[in-house]
């Protein structure tokens, strides 16, 4: 890939990553969010999935360079789509706690509409003792979290000067926690939907053979290595 | 005669003057009286005469979006209301598919008529109901309940239908009979996502007699006074609004009585999460919290405190007494 097409493949990236959430300011700015019978519903499934997937898909940039080294400058994307995961696990993650817990998010805006800015708080108050009983019992919640957890670190240390900060080697062994998160993120998916639905099996399929592939790679480079060395001690 | 009377006029008639199930069944070929034909009704409604009979007329083969003749009931829930448009295409019904939207897209397939109803087990006589005579033998009432799914999401739905304990009483179970089993349709050939659905088995859901012979107990054939579109269990089904969704089967073919508790689905599926009772209950240890609900009204749903038997305490909590509702959830 030319080099200096990067800027603007990387232009066309981001509004590629940006259309999942334009589309649902523009769904709730036109009113058809409300016309949907369980919008919640919507806004936390679209969320989770475009985090997921996004996830999934910056995993495969490593594998794809592998293939052709004009392929290589692939890199040059990855920490950008791996934030676009991480933005989107955190819209997730505010779905959850200003939605799902049962914050009353329309009671909310309406006080605040009025300048009753404790209506925000008020709703809050209510809804913690719910959040923390949440995080004590609910393991789809527990694993959820902690993807997200990992994916705050990750993005928090993605900057070239985090990287130069703590050392290459350092670094990746904390970025290699990426993987823990995906499957963290797929068990979240397994544990939250009802017994016998199988939405989660294609992230789950796409997840294990990115896996799978590393494993194969690291194999044939471990036997490559044991050949080469074995020719150089003949 | 008075069976057609019944049927035509969905007046208010005592039960003391109807409904011995010699005379509901009189003149039909066995095993099922044969239901009469369109004309046949029309002339005997011409016989009757009134005009009260002419006003309750009700064609003979109720099909979707037919108008229902309905009288008001005594259950009136008064929330404000789901509107038809989301009631209607946001829905469990996991045989014509597991996503909310995908039954109302794809529930079209399943024929509805012919449609009868299996009466079976403990019952003094075996024996099967069409549809249409099932709809015609009580008035139909127009009752507003809410509707709490265990996915913590809620509607407020007007339901069309009478009673189920009146359909019992007319099946005459035997005294050994302590429960009742709801078998719903499963055919692949109208449901072609049945795959999809995760039952290996036809969906069973099933009541304690008692809380089956609860007035609340609605045996529903329309919602918004129309007939059930198929993506809300059409031509039949049973609510319970007092349990979670689930509890209340639709597109029912078996009726079974039973002197043990029957399977049922969810049950069957995680028994850890889905007991036989399944009453809404705010504290219940569940995967997710079902303290809240999101009600779904008119605009953006709104978050709600689920209420222990979904509002309904008054009228059902004494069925449950001296029970643990933590064992028996």
């Amino acid at each position: 890939m030319p080099t200096r097409l990067i800027p603007y493949i990387k232009g066309l990236l981001h509004l590629l990553c940006l259309v999942p959430v334009l589309g649902l300011l523009e769904l709730y700015r036109s009113g058809r969010l409300a016309g949907y019978a369980d919008p919640v519903n919507y806004l936390t499934h679209t969320t989770g999935d475009w985090a997921l997937w996004l996830l999934l898909i910056s995993l495969v940039v490593t594998p794809l360079r592998r293939l052709h080294l004009k392929l290589s400058n692939l890199i040059r994307f990855r920490r950008m789509l791996g934030l676009y995961a991480f933005f989107y696990a955190t819209l997730h993650l505010m779905t959850y706690v200003f939605l799902f817990s049962g914050y009353d998010l329309p009671t909310a805006v309406a006080g605040l509409k009025q300048g009753h800015l404790g209506e925000l708080w008020r709703q809050w108050v209510e809804v913690w003792p719910g959040v923390v009983e949440d995080l004590q019992k609910r393991r789809f919640i527990q694993v959820g979290l902690f993807a997200w957890v990992i994916l705050l670190a990750l993005a928090v240390t993605s900057p070239k000067i985090m990287l130069r900060k703590m050392g290459g080697k350092n670094w990746q062994r904390l970025h290699r926690l990426v993987y823990v998160a995906a499957a963290a993120g797929c068990i979240h998916y397994w544990w939250l939907v009802k017994t016998g639905v199988r939405t989660p099996m294609p992230d789950t399929v796409v997840l294990t053979v990115l896996l799978l592939v590393r494993v194969v790679w690291v194999a044939m480079k471990r036997r490559r290595t044991v050949a080469t060395v074995s020719v150089l001690s003949r | 005669m008075i069976i057609r009377k019944t049927a035509l006029t969905g007046s208010d008639i005592p039960s003391s003057q109807i409904t011995s199930q010699d005379l509901f069944l009189s003149g039909r070929p066995a095993p099922l009286r044969g239901s009469l034909s369109r004309r046949q009704v029309l002339a005997s409604a011409a016989t009757v005469g009134a005009g009260a009979a002419v006003a309750g007329f009700l064609p003979r083969v109720a099909r979707a979006d037919d108008k229902l003749v309905t009288v008001p009931g005594k259950y009136q829930a008064t929330d404000t209301q789901t509107p038809f448009a989301k009631a209607t295409t946001y829905n469990n019904f996991y045989e014509f598919g597991v996503e909310k939207d995908l039954p109302a897209k794809n529930a079209h397939t399943m024929h509805t008529r012919p449609w009868t109803v299996q009466v079976a087990g403990l019952v003094k006589k075996p024996l099967t109901v069409n549809i249409d005579d099932m709809i015609h033998y009580r008035p139909l009432e127009s009752r507003v309940y809410r509707h709490r799914c265990v996915e913590a999401w809620s509607m407020v739905i007007p339901w069309d239908g009478y009673s189920l304990s009146e359909f019992i009483n007319f099946c005459e179970p035997l005294p050994s009979a302590k429960y009742v089993q709801f078998l719903t349709l499963r055919d692949p050939k109208q449901m072609p996502l049945l795959g999809d659905s995760g039952f290996s088995e036809p969906y069973s859901e099933g009541l304690r007699m008692d809380e089956a012979m609860h007035p609340l107990t609605l045996l529903t054939f329309g919602c918004y006074g129309q007939v059930l579109p198929n993506q809300n269990g059409a031509p039949v089904g049973v609510r319970v609004p007092w349990k979670w969704g689930y509890k209340s089967p639709k597109s029912i073919v078996k009726i079974n009585f039973l002197d043990k508790q029957p399977r049922t689905t969810w049950n069957e599926l995680n028994s850890e999460e889905y007991g036989f009772y399944s009453n809404v209950n705010p504290n219940i240890s569940h995967r997710w919290s079902q303290a809240h609900e999101r009600r779904i009204d008119g605009g953006f749903p709104h978050s709600v405190a689920t209420q222990m038997f979904n509002g309904y305490g008054d009228q059902v909590a004494s069925l449950y007494n001296g029970m643990d509702l933590n064992k028996f959830y």
